[in-house]
């Protein structure tokens, strides 16, 4: 059975022809950071305004990246809180993910922050009234606790390396402690996620009067979290799926399909409180506003969540790859759509005479945080043991 | 800089654990309530319709930030601040060409032209600046407090503490704080600071505005005594003023208070429909009170750990780190 196969590196050649494409984007990205941090600053390299002082950097690297690396805290939850063993095998990947997707939360946060070298200032400024303090500290504590989860994995490449005989009797040594402790670091890791990926719902409530009213609920913070309980999932799905074909590998449908059960169950939650919230409060009025705020949104609930929450229904679309794939992947745009929705087009500054459209540099930096971690990604699945699949052991063995 | 450099070594002193916690736990009793104006809060009653538009007022506010910036040694900033010629602001081709006029980074304050329907060559002006709230939610928003609120007022600003995540600007429901985008290193949140900030000639005086305004529009006293003043006014003048002193409740209350005229109404003057709620009091009731009374993290965990506990398996052979399943 699949929970027994241990995770091995991917025993693949690195360097192949998409890969090169990823190096060219990021590549493209570190010139782009030169040209802001050195030379032009956010006036050259943003089209920020006074009115729009949050664009793509914000809306996609920032806050949708927080929400696409819910999969790491779901999942952690659910293999190790709940100790469903047989979903061991996706545990390591979806880690990995969350590890990088929070490290790159912090990159692009870099590029956006006007003074980005005081950015360990709500260390010591502690603002406990500030959405975006409780947000931020969280996001940090949950770094470092995303890395203590990952030691492990570094641990057990280099223990039995001969190359290297002093770091083999360190790790030797640490893995056992760290085999002790995890417990308490997975909880807090549950504990944080839930609490700043909630917060970041409440941040746009402080602007009641810039806010559309489609997304502005006090119960923003909620629905944050239960989309985030949503994405975790189906991001691990549509990235273990993209692996296997990457590696081409069989994609492991006996783990994935029992998993979009869970899916199936927080999607139908949050089209439910969602729908509940909008009636409620009477917002469906806007629906028919003809506004793009109107659209976005409709696009957003049908084919992010009504239409997937159909989709995953049907035990027979569960079961086959492609299309669990494809449900997978509108959960995850639609939760992107969200983000961006609340960050920027929900965003309607009073006084605006011109609108944001992101320019090249900012779209470039956004497509090139993506791919770079994709592209480290890659690299520590070829070095370190994250992935198990039956496949790969064969290969081995 | 002596004052921000002595507050900074303190909070360094503090930031132990023990002293954060306790840091948060009485920021977090402040944010419950409602905040109520005190009685020392000083404000500023603008009589819309005597104001002439002659613009000194953009004149003075750009000199004082001048002599402020450059009083803290910022030589740079203190040119970009640097007014034209007094005489310069006497043009009035600024209000037909740049639309609705808003403050910019290096000026603070605008007035804009509004044509009276029944007197023709007596136009309304009205002046736009940082409206001091008095529960600003450019000072809940921010993650590192850089916003302070003094105690008879101003909101001002340490930009030593700003890290340039802008959401101050986010939050602001006037539009107030304005960025330095094209400044590479330093870049500053910029507004009004009601001339109390560090370095200005005027700090703990009248404003550089209020002084120099020729025709009285503008009268600093006591925000309660301002209160009764204009209330009074619209009662004897109800064919100028109309009933409604802008600032009295919006937002909760601000410490700028506008009498207007009655031709118009708030939004044809540029001014913003708006909530008497302050902003902040959801949001913090949100965080406080969800996340640390009626569900604490410290619950959470305790929660998770003993579902981790009781859905165990019976062996973990695994050596999978799970922790409990060891004991
Ligand atoms: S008007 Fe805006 S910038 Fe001024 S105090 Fe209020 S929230 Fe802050
Ligand atoms: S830009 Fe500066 S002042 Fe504004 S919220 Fe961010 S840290 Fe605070």
């Amino acid at each position: 059975m699949s929970e027994h196969v241990l995770p091995v590196p991917v025993n693949r050649k690195f360097f192949t022809r998409g890969v090169f494409l990823l190096i060219v984007l990021a590549a493209i990205m570190a010139c782009i950071a030169v040209y802001r941090f050195l030379f032009v600053g956010l006036a050259g390299a943003t089209n920020l305004n006074q009115e729009y002082p949050w664009g793509i950097w914000i809306s996609i690297d920032v806050a949708t990246g927080v929400a696409l690396a819910a999969g790491g805290f779901t999942t952690a939850t659910l293999a190790h809180i709940f100790h469903r063993e047989h979903y061991h095998a996706i545990a390591r990947p979806a880690l990995l993910t969350a590890m990088l997707g929070y490290t790159f939360v912090g990159i692009g946060l870099m590029f956006d922050l006007g003074r980005p070298y005081n950015i360990w200032h709500p260390i010591i400024l502690w603002h406990g009234n500030s959405v975006l303090f409780e947000v931020g500290l969280c996001v940090v504590c949950y770094l470092n606790v995303l890395y203590i989860e990952f030691l492990p994995i570094v641990c057990e490449r280099f223990q039995d390396d001969l190359r290297f005989p002093a770091i083999a009797r360190y790790c030797k040594w640490l893995l056992p402690i760290l085999g002790k402790v995890m417990f308490l670091f997975v909880i807090a890791g549950t504990v944080l996620s839930c609490l700043h990926q909630s917060s970041l719902g409440n941040l746009m409530v402080i602007a009641p009067s810039k806010f559309h009213d489609l997304w502005d609920t006090p119960i923003c913070s909620l629905l944050f979290l239960l989309s985030a309980f949503m994405v975790g999932f189906p991001m691990v799905i549509f990235e273990s799926m993209y692996t296997a074909w990457c590696f081409k590998i069989k994609p492991e449908m006996e783990i994935l399909s029992p998993l979009s059960k869970y899916t199936l169950f927080f999607t139908g939650l949050y089209l439910a409180v969602k729908v509940t919230d909008m009636l409620i409060r009477g917002s469906y009025v806007y629906l028919t506003e003809g506004s793009i705020q109107s659209y976005a949104f409709t696009v957003e609930m049908l084919f992010g969540v009504a239409v997937p929450f159909f989709m995953l229904l049907s035990p027979k679309i569960r079961n086959t790859p492609r299309l669990l794939f494809i449900a997978a992947l509108l959960i995850v745009l639609g939760v992107v759509m969200n983000r961006v929705n609340v960050f920027l087009i929900g965003y309607q500054p009073p006084y605006a005479t011109v609108s944001y459209i992101p320019s090249i540099f900012e779209v470039a930096v956004t497509i090139g945080l993506g791919a770079t971690l994709m592209l480290v990604y890659r690299a520590i699945v070829t070095f370190l043991p994250v992935i198990s699949h039956p496949d790969l052991v064969a290969r081995k063995a | 800089m002596g004052v921000s450099r002595r507050e900074f070594l303190r909070v360094v002193g503090a930031s132990g654990v023990a002293g954060s916690v306790v840091g948060v736990a009485t920021s977090s009793a402040e944010g419950s309530g409602a905040v109520v104006p005190s009685d020392d809060l000083m404000g500023v009653l603008v009589d819309v319709p005597k104001c002439i538009g002659c613009r000194r007022c953009e004149f003075a506010c750009k000199e004082a930030a001048m002599q402020a910036s450059a009083a803290r040694g910022e030589t740079k900033e203190a040119e970009r601040f640097k007014p034209d010629a007094i005489e310069a602001f006497e043009d009035k081709s600024v209000f037909d060409d740049e639309g609705l006029r808003r403050p910019e980074p290096h000026c603070y304050t605008k007035i804009n032209r509004f044509p009276n329907p029944e007197q023709p060559d007596k136009p309304f002006f009205t002046k736009v600046n940082c409206l001091h709230c008095v529960d600003p939610a450019c000072l809940s928003a921010c993650i590192v407090k850089a916003f302070r609120k003094l105690d008879d007022g101003p909101v001002i600003y340490d930009a030593w503490k700003c890290m340039g995540c802008r959401y101050c600007m986010v939050a602001c429901p006037f539009g107030i704080p304005q960025y330095e985008y094209d400044n590479l290193w330093t870049p500053q949140v910029r507004k009004c600071t009601l001339c109390a900030d560090e370095g200005n000639p005027n700090k703990g005086k009248v404003p550089a505005c209020i002084k120099i305004c020729p025709a009285e529009v503008m009268t600093y006293a006591k925000r309660s005594d301002l209160l009764a003043v204009a209330h009074e006014k619209i009662r004897n003048e109800p064919d100028v003023y109309q009933d409604h002193v802008y600032g009295e409740h919006e937002v909760g209350g601000t410490s700028w208070l506008y009498l207007l005229p009655h031709q118009y109404s708030i939004e044809e003057l540029g001014f913003l429909e708006l909530d008497s709620k302050a902003p902040p009091r959801l949001t913090e009731a949100i965080q406080h009170g969800v996340f640390m009374k009626f569900f604490p993290p410290a619950a959470w965990f305790a929660l998770l750990g003993s579902m981790m506990w009781v859905s165990r398996p019976g062996a973990d052979q695994d050596g999978e780190p799970t922790g409990e399943g060891h004991h």
